[in-house]
């Protein structure tokens, strides 16, 4: 458990530090993401005691982010006068995500298949 | 006995108080999410917030009193962002059988949910903190909050909005890909995952296991293009 531990918070302390080293804008902890990601690739598999601890961290993500939360109790001033626009934004944006990325990916499926669209059975499992 | 102001005034001192608030406020969210059938409009984080605010205004104790104990929970967000490489491994095989269809549908949509979120709070009004605040809504919470840091927007606003992003998504997003007859399983997992994270992803998990992996999928990838796009366009937009 203790390696799985410290693999990482090292992948998250490289990543916080090269962040700062060279400037970069991302997020510290993604850039560590992408280093642990980078391990498993080159590993070629999750070894058991990583997938315990990391499924133990993932499985109360929610939780995390209670307490940042909280700190809307700071800004009830801001809320109370973006409520509306901040609504429509995540109404609208959210559906239009929805909406453009289902097309984009049943446009390029489409265009990939190699037989007429018309005999595909889209939710097929199978590849193509 | 001690008299009860005495061991309020000790309790309030130690970390342990706020912490364990944080962990019972949660697990009551959980349960009545629970009770209503997974109802995502019951968010658990979101009635946890609500009440933990309740309390701290009601006891009269600052945010960061609040925070000091809550932080220890606060804290683990950089390993579970981390940790998202392994979910992400795991559907990771997905990708190499469709790349183009994926790769094209995650630059659209993580551009769309951005632009279009900004545009519109910003072409509404809404102050110059809420409109960065609103910029990451559809990824992750703890990606989400570590890029509204970066510029300069308020991370506790960002996670409120990312949650109801969730939300909307969850509830409203099929019905929609309902509307515009979207059948493919892959396609309408990967776009709630683009549009609405880890709440739409939970979401597409109970109705169809191919439409759940694929979410996740977008989930993880959002989070990484996000990260490395959003920052750059801001520079050069408003740098």
């Amino acid at each position: 458990m203790l390696n799985s531990l410290t693999l990482i918070f090292f992948c998250q302390l490289m990543g916080e530090l090269t962040v700062t080293a060279f400037g970069l804008s991302l997020p510290g902890p993604v850039l560590g993401m992408m280093l642990l990601f980078a391990v498993l690739l080159w590993r070629g598999g999750v070894p058991r005691e990583l997938a315990q601890v990391g499924d133990a961290l993932l499985s109360n993500l929610s939780l995390l982010f209670v307490p940042a939360g909280v700190g809307i109790m700071a800004h009830f001033g801001l809320l109370r006068h973006d409520w509306f626009p901040l609504s429509v934004a995540i109404l609208c944006s959210t559906l239009a995500t929805i909406a453009v990325t289902s097309g984009t990916m049943v446009a390029i499926n489409r265009l990939q298949a190699p037989r007429p669209a018309g005999t595909r059975d889209s939710g097929d499992e199978s590849d193509g | 006995m001690a008299d009860f102001r005495d061991v309020w005034v000790y309790l309030s001192a130690t970390p342990l108080l706020h912490l364990t608030l944080t962990l019972m406020a949660f697990q009551a969210g959980n349960w009545l999410y629970r009770r209503s059938g997974l109802n995502p409009i019951l968010n658990p984080v979101l009635v946890a917030i609500l009440i933990l605010i309740s309390v701290l205004m009601v006891t009269g104790t600052k945010y960061e009193t609040y925070f000091a104990g809550a932080q220890f929970v606060h804290f683990l967000l950089g390993p579970a962002t981390v940790a998202l490489a392994i979910p992400l491994y795991r559907q990771f095989a997905h990708v190499r059988r469709s790349a183009a269809a994926i790769l094209a549908s995650l630059l659209v949509g993580s551009v769309t949910a951005a632009t279009s979120a900004v545009g519109i709070a910003w072409i509404m009004g809404a102050d110059r903190l809420s409109v960065i605040s609103i910029a990451p809504k559809s990824v992750t919470a703890p990606v989400a909050m570590g890029l509204a840091k970066q510029l300069g927007g308020l991370p506790s606003l960002t996670a409120i909005l990312v949650i109801l992003t969730g939300i909307v998504g969850a509830m409203v997003g099929p019905l929609l890909l309902n509307l515009l007859r979207v059948r493919d399983w892959q396609a309408r997992g990967f776009a709630i995952g683009i549009a609405s994270h880890g709440i739409g992803t939970a979401r597409a998990l109970q109705v169809n296991e191919v439409a759940g992996a694929f979410s996740g999928l977008a989930m993880g990838l959002n989070a990484i293009a996000t990260s490395i796009l959003l920052p750059l366009a801001w520079k050069l937009v408003f740098g």
